[in-house]
Parts: C-alpha cells; structure tokens; sequence
C-alpha cells in the first residue's frame, strides 16, 4: 500500500487538510525563519515558536534551472526526461521570504512582484511506491 | 610591522590532465619562491587550501618535510583569501618573518554540487534541486536588473570584456575572444545568464611568499605592500547563497562589509584604487560587485560598462587577466589568482594586459558560499 510521506518532518504540516509550510518565530525579536529553527538568527534568542507561514506572497525573485543538477538532486528524472524548473523567493507577508521551486517554467510568465500561493504536491515517486511530497509556489489564478 | 609580498607563483588556470591539483601547487610554490629569490628551507610558515584537491599541507611531500607549521584552510570561494588574511596576520603580529600561501585545485566538469549537511541544511533542498550557486547568481541579477535598470546587453558586455583580457593572458585557460551577439544568444543556463556569462570549475595553482616589510627590500627590488586584509561572513539580513529563507528586511552583505573594513585598514578609498579584481563567477556579479565594494553607485554600472570604463584601458580596469569568467574556478587558487594579478599590474609587469598610467594602488575582492567576502588591497 503506498503512503504519500513529506519530502521532510516538519517542514510543513502533513497531513492537514490545508497544509502550510511551518516557520519559526523569534519571541525575542519577533523574526520569523523557514525553515524551523531552534535559536534567532537574528538576535540569539533560543526562545522561539513554531507557526504556519502564509500561504499566499509576491515573487520576490526567480530564475529558470535549465540543466540537471548533479547529485544530490534527486526528482527520479533522467537526463532525458529532465525538465527545466523555475525558482524563487516568495515574500509571504509577516513571515519571510522563503525559496522554492515554482510550477511555471516559461520566463514569459513570471515576473517579479506577482502574486503566487504555496501548495504540496508529489515531488517524485519512491522505489517502494511511497509519493514523496513536496512544496511549490504556483502563479495565483 | 607592515607585510610585502616578494614572490609570485601561477600554475596555468584550465585544464591539466598531466598534473594533480597538488602537483599545480607544487609547481606554482616553485616559482614564487624562484620569484623571491629564496629555497623553501627558509620559509617559517605555510597557509593553504584547496577545496577538491586534497590538503594544501601535502605539498610538503612534493616541496620538502621542514617542519614548519603549515596549516590547512577550507572557507570556500574566500579559501585563498583567508589563507592571506591569517598570513598577514602572522606576520603582523610579529610571529614569523617570512610565510608562504598557497592555493590550487582540480574539479569535476560541471557546476559545483554542495552537500546540503555540510552546510547544516536539510537533505530536501539539495533533492529539489535547490542547492545551485548558479541560481543564486541569476536569482540575485535578475532582482538587482530589476531594481537597478542593468541590461542584458550590459551582462554580455562583461564577459565580453573577460575574455578579451583572458586573450592577453599566457596564463587564462580561455585565450579567445567571444563575439557580442554569441555570448548573448548562447544557450541559457539560469535566467538571465547565458552560458558565456558563467565561469566554470577549472584548475591551477597559485602561491605567493610575504615577509615582514622591513626587510622586503632585502629579497626583492619591487615589493608590494599589503596595506589590508579582510574577511568577513554574512550579517542577519542579507541576500546570501544557500538560504532556504531570507529576511523581509534586507541588509548590506558580508562585500560591503569587507570593502568598508578594508578602505579603512588602508587609509584609502575607491577613487584612489588604480586597478580592480572583483569576484565574477558570472557576469552579473562583476557588476553588482562593482556597487558593493563602493567604486560606483547601484545603478551606475550601465553607464560605465557600456562606456568602456572597466576594460583594460579604461578609467576603472576590473578583471584584467580576464577573470573567473575567462580563468575559470578552481576553488582554492581563484582568490589568490586575484593577488597574482594584481601584483604584475603594480610590478608593471603584466605584459599584454598591463593597465597603462603606472598603477599604485591595486584591490581585490571574493565571494563565497554561504555567504563571505575577502578583501584585499596592495600598494606599491
């Protein structure tokens, strides 16, 4: 029986209904940090608490990865299927900018500032059968 | 106690199938204290890395077992810079008289590829594709094009630039020049940069001898002077390499940092710098970079790099012997390859790709994962 299992524990919360991507919040200096953190990088604080970022943000930035990466790259792709994938940081309001791969790979259709949400989808398919999920940012319709 | 540089060593930048990286250190410590005048024996200590070649203390094996304190650094792209600081330092600090730094390495062909641990982050972002220097670099040009109204034509223009200077360089690994329109319609690598605007991991090896300023004189009839030597790391805030996140409110980073601290160590500044070396491991930084370490203001670069400015004859030479772009990377020699360089410009010495007007004062600059800079500045 496959099992969809998270990429990592407690990188995001899973399983949930609406999962959301989980950050640390400094309760010293108030910072938030992606992802969860045991200590401020801010300000040393090793008082911190663990929230749900937002999962709506602006583009802050992005590129398109057009070659394989080497190792420890690991999607089950081959050279052959290999597609290009775009990256970014989304600013989530409140939160901090976090980096991730996006859903779109055509550079005609991202832009900086546009509006993109946070969503979990199956990132590659174990030798077991398992899903393993992974988080994306996707242009907002 | 001020620090002279009084030897110089290179071993070719590209590729060397003959040759180990530790071997191209070997050759490169060989000519600098040729350069120096002076054997092995006589040098009281020795700093050195390389970050694939294995450690810079086994070129004790090829150079001779002398006892000496030799130690091994490992910091990245800024491994040679390090390397100098703490020699600067040693001397400085009146511990030894005369010290050797040495750097050289050997890489794969192909873009780097990190281990996610060794830099305390979680094995997810090396499997989704996320743990490329490459995509940092594009990701920050691309923001800072935005921001700064730089052009994709004044990318091209950089490498443009590097490789004519790696032509007139005996010592480049890539020794023609590329045509304009060819680097800007070359296969895309990481949006913006195209495959021409990337320097590669290579191989070489490069080594320089100081000794304590007083007695330069003594080794070499034109010493140049280190009037500063800085690293610094990444501050909360800043835009870094290998950030899974990054602050809402960004800060200055850790060039900027280094650049400041190093115009103030040497009672100088960036209108007075003769002659530049500023990290390029792609064409977008080599123009950031000329903002970061205050020749210029955000924005500026446009205007100076379509006018000619940093080419070899211009107002603000950068990246004489044609740079990362043109020398390509290896880790541990890159930085050092930087020093080298700039010791020929103000030796008058540099040949082909000598800067004209007699340069005095001469900086250098390198960046690295994840997140640190080192700056250099000589005097002659």
């Amino acid at each position: 029986m496959s099992k969809r299992v998270p990429i990592a524990e407690g990188l995001f919360t899973w399983p949930a209904e609406r999962p959301a991507l989980l950050g640390s919040r400094c309760n010293n200096c108030g910072i938030a940090s992606f992802p969860v953190a045991e200590s401020c990088m801010a300000c040393s604080g090793q008082d911190v608490t663990i929230e749900e970022l937002p999962s709506r943000g602006t583009l802050w930035t992005w590129t398109i990865q057009q070659f394989m990466p080497k190792s420890p790259y690991n999607s089950g792709e081959t050279p052959e299927t290999f597609r290009p994938y775009g990256v970014g940081y989304l600013e989530l309001p409140g939160g901090v900018r976090v980096e991730g791969r996006l859903t779109e790979n055509d550079p005609e259709k991202l832009h900086i500032g546009m509006e993109m949400d946070v969503v979990f989808d199956t990132w590659r398919t174990d030798s077991n059968g398992d899903e393993i999920i992974g988080f994306f940012f996707q242009p907002s319709n | 106690m001020d620090v002279a540089i009084i030897g110089i060593g290179i071993h070719p930048f590209g590729r060397t199938p003959a040759r180990s990286g530790l071997q191209q250190g070997a050759y490169a410590a060989r000519l600098a204290l040729q350069d120096a005048g002076i054997e092995w024996r006589d040098i009281e200590f020795a700093f050195g890395g390389s970050a694939s070649a294995g450690n810079a203390d086994a070129l004790g094996n090829e150079l001779g077992l002398t006892g000496i304190p030799f130690i091994n650094v490992a910091n990245g792209c800024a491994t040679g810079g390090s390397s100098l600081m703490t020699a600067y330092n040693a001397i400085r600090s009146g511990a030894h008289d005369i010290g050797l730094v040495a750097g050289f390495d050997k890489h794969d062909r192909g873009a780097f590829n990190a281990d996610p641990k060794a830099l305390g982050l979680g094995e997810w972002y090396g499997e989704m594709g996320l743990m490329m220097t490459t995509q940092f670099f594009a990701m920050k040009i691309q923001k800072y094009m935005h921001d700064h109204g730089i052009s994709k034509d004044t990318l091209a223009r950089v490498a443009h630039k590097a490789f004519i200077n790696g032509s007139l360089n005996p010592n480049a690994w890539r020794r023609s020049p590329v045509a304009l329109e060819e680097i800007a319609s070359s296969t895309m690598v990481s949006d913006p940069l195209t495959k021409y605007m990337f320097c590669s991991p290579s191989e070489g090896g490069v080594a320089l001898v100081l000794c304590r300023a007083d007695k330069a004189k003594s080794y070499c009839a034109r010493p140049v002077y280190l009037k500063s030597a800085v690293l610094k790391s990444r501050r909360y805030g800043s835009f870094e390499v290998f950030a899974p996140s990054q602050a809402l409110q960004q800060v200055a980073g850790p060039t900027v940092d280094a650049s400041r601290a190093a115009f103030e160590m040497a009672g100088v500044g960036p209108k007075d710098i003769d002659v530049s070396q500023l990290q390029d491991t792609e064409s977008g930084a080599e123009i950031m970079h000329m903002a970061e370490n205050g020749f210029c203001e955000h924005g500026e670069q446009e205007q100076l790099i379509q006018s000619g400015a940093t080419q070899l004859g211009g107002s603000m030479p950068i990246n004489t012997d044609g740079g990362c772009l043109a020398n390509g990377e290896p880790i541990g020699a890159s930085g050092l390859r930087q020093v080298y360089e700039n010791v020929l410009q103000l030796r008058g010495a540099a040949g082909d790709h000598q800067v004209p007007g007699n340069p005095r004062l001469a900086y250098s600059h390198v960046y690295g994962a994840p997140g640190i800079s080192a700056v250099t500045i000589l005097q002659r």
